[in-house]
């Protein structure tokens, strides 16, 4: 194994536990926004995407890499958007001015 | 190390932080959105520091540099637009649509880079790239299609009841087979572009094969698991590419979606085995009559309202039934005119009311109704003996009393007591069953009154009838 691949493992694993740790604390009220919230962190994909890109010099793989980036933004826009909607809406009683 | 190395590698750890705390402010309505904001910060940098490596490293051609930013502007501007104007109740096919899009273009990650690369040669590759490729493209695939078929269920493209047939079992079996055979020629260097494009195609029939046979009220449980099943594809995808922090957004997201999923299961007393094992539950709620099983009272919608105005507590449990009618703004305005009247009215809110867990609040957020009204299984339960009126729009089987007793379907189910209130008033269409088809034993207890009729119509008939009569 290589110091890289090692390193790589360890920060899996402890990223894993920090997101046990991190969601178990979470009210139920919260669990759909943060389901959505979680996917646009998956959209992390895009700078996967981007780096392949840097790497491809072939017909078959720009299409790859044009269909790839398309799904990507769509997973990392789409999802802060619609999560940012959700939340906007949970607003309290003390932040609509006056309103009882 | 060059400075410049450290400098994005620092930079994608600042990145990591983001998402981390973003998480973490996601914990509480107050600084949850400004935990979303800061997550996509972090997103932020993280594309500005690829952008910068890009660019130092200059070996992107001019078509490929195209071929990313055509392909980016169409998916964000499709990203962006969609979730603008998506309506509220149709948050969680949304949601699946996206995760569809993170598990296609991580598992295309995969195929892309085998592409670059030519054959997959077990000396050029080391096995910890071959195998994280292969379990990649697998679960990058089967989201993709589990996700899009889960969506369509949900959007009512695809029939809410479990499709099956006998040979799904032998079918899922053999698929399995396969794909354990062409992940260890993967792994094993043997083969390339087509040996894992096949994976890809029989990870994709996988996908839909597992969800098909899913009823639709065990969808959100469905799309949660996708999701972890997504982010631990991305974390895959960052070993193929050596890119920290795809590794560490994927694993994060895979350890979320994890809990989410165990949670979600929990709340519904339903095992992820038995949710996996499939045939429950139909998701199209046909009004069905009741034959016979005792009698029940029926109530008025005048009556109501005054039982309702001259209450001094009302805890009202709005259900599926109320997100499916889409009166979540009715509700609140009912909600309102009773604070009005000096009521004091709270919401209690089952974990899973709406069409997913935590739907129901965000859809009363929307109507405006302040996250202070909106109580959990916990606080709902403990007032209800002190609650002069229950109002329950569209709730079922979470508001069943049997579940506290042994040997039925939805025992051991946590449910609200609304049975321990004075009084109950249950708006609903007819006397049919809920997902889990059994009879609701407290619609025919002594302190319950059934009211029928289209919630949004009762709902907006009781809001009339209360500024006529009070």
């Amino acid at each position: 194994m290589t110091p890289m691949l090692l390193a790589d493992i360890t920060v899996f694993v402890l990223s894993l536990l920090v997101g046990f740790e991190v969601i178990t604390k979470v009210p139920a009220t919260l669990h759909t926004p943060l389901m959505s919230g979680a996917n646009a962190i998956h959209g992390a994909v895009v700078i996967g995407v981007m780096l392949l890109a840097g790497s491809t010099h072939s017909t078959l793989g720009y299409v790859v890499v044009a269909i790839a980036a398309a799904l990507a933004a769509m997973n990392v826009t789409g999802g802060y958007v619609v999560t940012d909607r959700m939340l906007r809406m949970f607003r309290s009683r003390g932040s609509r001015g006056g309103q009882r | 190390m060059s400075d410049f190395d450290t400098t994005t590698h620092l930079l994608y750890l600042g990145a990591a932080i983001c998402f981390v705390l973003g998480l973490h402010l996601m914990t509480s309505p107050a600084t949850a959105r400004r935990g979303n904001l800061l997550s996509a910060a972090g997103m932020t940098l993280a594309v500005v520091v690829t952008v910068a490596i890009l660019w130092r490293d200059g070996s992107i051609s001019s078509t490929g540099l195209a071929a990313l930013v055509g392909g980016l502007a169409v998916g964000s501007g499709a990203g962006v637009v969609t979730a603008k104007r998506v309506a509220m109740t149709s948050m969680p096919e949304l949601i699946s649509l996206f995760n569809a899009a993170g598990g296609g273009a991580a598992a295309l990650i995969a195929l892309g880079d085998i592409l670059n690369h030519g054959v997959l040669s077990a000396a050029a590759r080391p096995v910890s790239t071959t195998l994280t490729m292969a379990l990649d493209t697998l679960l990058g695939g089967l989201t993709l299609s589990g996700s899009l078929v889960a969506a369509g269920k949900l959007a009512g493209k695809l029939p809410g009841r479990p499709v099956s047939s006998r040979f799904n079992r032998p079918l899922n079996v053999l698929l399995g087979l396969l794909t354990l055979v062409l992940a260890g020629f993967v792994t094993a260097g043997a083969g390339g572009v087509t040996t894992l494009s096949l994976l890809g195609l029989v990870a994709l029939a996988l996908g839909v094969l597992v969800t098909l046979p899913i009823g639709g009220a065990d969808m959100p449980v469905v799309i949660s698991l996708l999701n972890a099943c997504t982010g631990t594809a991305v974390a895959m995808a960052g070993f193929v590419l050596d890119s920290t922090p795809l590794i560490i957004a994927g694993a994060l997201v895979g350890a979320a979606g994890t809990i989410l999923t165990m949670l979600m299961a929990e709340a519904m007393n339903r095992s992820l085995f038995s949710v996996l094992a499939g045939g429950f539950g139909s998701g199209d709620s046909d009004p069905v009559a009741l034959a016979g099983g005792g009698s029940y009272r029926t109530v008025e919608v005048d009556d109501a309202a005054l039982q309702l105005a001259y209450a001094s507590r009302v805890v009202i449990v709005p259900g599926y039934g109320l997100a499916a009618a889409q009166a979540q703004h009715e509700v609140v305005a009912l909600a309102k005119a009773l604070s009005e009247q000096g009521v004091d009215v709270s919401y209690g809110i089952h974990p899973v009311a709406g069409r997913m867990p935590g739907h129901m609040n965000v859809l009363l957020a929307e109507a405006d109704a302040p996250y202070e009204q909106m109580q959990d299984l916990e606080e709902a339960n403990a007032v209800f003996p002190t609650t002069d009126v229950v109002l329950v729009v569209g709730a079922n089987d979470v508001t069943n009393p049997a579940a506290r007793r042994p040997g039925n379907p939805v025992s051991g189910m946590p449910i609200l007591d609304v049975d321990r209130a004075r009084s109950v008033v249950v708006i609903k269409r007819s006397m049919g069953q809920g997902y889990a088809g059994v009879d609701n034993e407290l619609y025919t207890e002594p302190v319950t009154a059934m009211l029928f009729g289209d919630a949004k119509q009762v709902l907006t008939r009781l809001v009339a009838a209360l500024r006529t009569y009070v």
